[in-house]
């Protein structure tokens, strides 16, 4: 294996790790969707935007959407992460005054826009991709839709926009996981076939599996590469990804796990040197 | 002289595109009515058309908000605060975009267009959002001198502009500042406080009240949010009576704010020229400010009723 794939996909578990610490805290909050994104968001952070470690307001970086912007957990143990925040705040998540609140919000250093009603982060990084556009600046916009989410009307609106305003520094990832609250997406509202709804948009469209490292990589290269149209990735994920009794329960999409579900999530893992300390 | 604050607005931002670079002008299929088809002749290359799609529109100004521009969004009133509202909330007002909400075809002097059309909420559905800006210019001149000093305001705000033609009222000297209202004509029996197309029928109110021996004060409360409170305070306390006349429903706009300021800080007896709890129908747009009492006439009559009351 690639050594970059070795190295993000164990920095993906380690997130992993994180995101739960945060909801056990917290016992509140977005696990299922965490976990579903967290490979793809590991590789965006960390090998393919532009982001500088310690430096969340540096004027050259990239800019990264968090539509689906419930997956705070995510989020947050990448910022943490990218010492954008200390890891300790992590332990804040949700509660009265943290900048970490429930769905991102900029007084959190990194946070590009605020999000969390969904369906705007696509048009929000349109306006973003146009305006570095018209200044002439490299940089990229990239933004991580839900599959759920993007049974929004608004998100075709933008979606449309992108195409005809031919922005090829925009890259989108659709985080398919399947479910949604009420259960499967196929059956609370069809969106498939993804892929060719949005190539009948005029996007160029890649297909891959959202847990290997080497094609979530192969597909943000391929899609830096694109000219005069936006790219899509369709992640194909399981949501709860990666601890056995989360994946593909609907339950796990706003349930918070209790301290006897981390420690088995932890066994599973074979982590038997967790610091439990963090929770004091 | 007659000019619509439709057409001073697509003025100013053409102006306005030729002192700023960062400037950059949305809309959703309605350029010529609202006016920045004006801009788009001269900076095709800063001008967004997004189709008639409100909710993307106004999502997109924030994300160019995000990176140094200063977007201005326009499309009618109806569609900017009604179909966008919650992209108002998220996108604009929550994170304190730098987002130009400019909307024209508010009210019910859109006219033939009818009810569906007209909005007469916009004002209150924009002001009860937290870091707002609500303003409703009264006329042409001051239409451009809101359009700058928004332009310098780092923050959220919502404009409404009008379709209709109507007089010049104020000349170049006439100031605009955002939290502040203007005293037109001072007075000690009743104040009038009112904003948009209301404000020269407040002056004629004002003319016909003289005539009756009634002194009245009138206020252009243009900027609906901030409120002036000082402003409003002081000519509770000198006059004792307050008529507000807006272009709106008596729910939530002007009426509403003036009366949450004087009920905790002075209260004192007040009514409204106001559209009732009704929608606006189809009809040349003066025929409908007479059929829906938006008139001078309208205003003396409840000031003169104050008045008596007082005594
Ligand atoms: C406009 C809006 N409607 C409803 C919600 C409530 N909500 C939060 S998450 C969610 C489901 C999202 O499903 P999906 O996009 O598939 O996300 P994921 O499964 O990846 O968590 C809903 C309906 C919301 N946040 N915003």
């Amino acid at each position: 294996m690639e050594e970059r794939v070795q190295r993000l996909t164990e920095l993906a578990n380690e997130l992993r790790v994180d995101i739960l610490a945060m909801l056990v805290k917290s016992q509140s909050g977005h696990p299922g969707g965490s976990l579903s994104v967290i490979d793809v968001m590991t590789a965006l952070y960390f090998e393919i935007a532009k982001i500088k470690k310690g430096d969340p307001n540096w004027v050259d970086r990239d800019r990264v959407v968090l539509s689906k912007g419930h997956v705070t957990p995510a989020l947050f143990s990448v910022f943490a992460k990218l010492e954008f925040i200390e890891k300790k705040e992590l332990m804040t998540f949700r509660q009265l005054n943290s900048r970490l609140q429930g769905h991102p919000d900029k007084k959190c250093p990194g946070v590009e826009v605020a999000t969390g009603s969904l369906g705007h982060g696509l048009s929000m990084a349109n306006g973003m991709a146009l305006g570095l556009k018209m200044d002439g600046k490299p940089n990229r916009v990239f933004a991580i839709l839900g599959d759920g989410e993007i049974q929004e009307g608004q998100v075709w609106e933008a979606a449309m926009a992108a195409a005809h305003y031919k922005l090829d520094n925009l890259i989108a990832v659709v985080d398919h996981n399947r479910l949604q609250i009420d259960g499967w997406v196929e059956s609370v509202m069809t969106v498939s076939p993804v892929d060719e709804k949005f190539r009948a948009f005029g996007w160029e469209v890649l297909t891959i599996d959202g847990h290997d490292m080497n094609q979530i990589l192969e597909a943000f290269e391929y899609a830096l590469t694109i000219k005069n149209r936006p790219t899509v990735i369709v992640a194909h994920t399981v949501k709860g990804k990666g601890v056995s009794f989360m994946e593909n329960q609907a339950k796990y999409h706003g349930t918070a796990p209790k301290m006897d579900e981390f420690k088995k999530a932890l066994e599973e893992w074979n982590i038997t040197d967790f610091d439990f300390s963090i929770f004091e | 002289m007659k000019k619509a604050t439709r057409q001073a607005y697509g003025e100013a931002l053409e102006k306005l595109g030729h002192k700023n670079s960062n400037v950059v002008v949305l809309d959703a299929d309605l350029s010529g009515s609202t006016k920045t088809a004006i801009f788009k002749k001269s900076f095709p290359e800063r001008f967004f058309n997004m189709g008639i799609a409100e909710a993307n529109m106004v999502d997109t100004a924030a994300g160019f908000s995000q990176v140094g521009k200063i977007p201005f969004a326009s499309t009618f009133s109806m569609f900017g605060a009604g179909r966008a509202f919650e992209q108002v909330r998220q996108s604009m007002a929550y994170q304190k975009a730098n987002v130009k909400l400019v909307t024209t075809h508010g009210g019910i002097s859109v006219g033939e267009d009818g009810g569906s059309h007209q909005s007469i909420e916009d004002v209150a559905i924009m002001r009860t959002i937290p870091n707002m800006t609500v303003i409703v210019p009264a006329d042409a001149t001051e239409t451009e001198k809101v359009i700058n000093a928004i332009a310098e305001y780092v923050g959220p705000v919502y404009v409404r502009c009008s379709r209709m033609d109507t007089e010049i009222l104020f000349d170049e000297n006439y100031h605009f500042e955002i939290g502040k209202g203007n005293l037109l004509k001072d007075g000690d029996d009743v104040t009038i406080i009112a904003n948009g197309l209301m404000v020269e029928e407040a002056l004629k109110a004002q003319q016909m009240l003289s005539e009756k021996k009634i002194s009245a004060a009138v206020i252009n409360m243009a900027c609906i949010k901030p409120i002036d409170k000082e402003l409003i305070v002081k000519y509770a306390k000198k006059t004792g009576a307050i008529v507000t006349a807006e272009e709106h429903s008596y729910i939530g706009g002007l009426y509403g704010a003036v009366s949450e300021v004087v009920s905790k800080e002075y209260p004192v007896r007040m009514d409204y020229v106001a559209m009732e709890d009704q929608f606006g129908k189809s009809g040349k747009p003066e025929e409908l400010m007479r059929y829906f009492n938006l008139t001078a006439e309208a205003i003396v009559k409840k000031a003169e009723a104050l008045y008596s009351s007082k005594k």
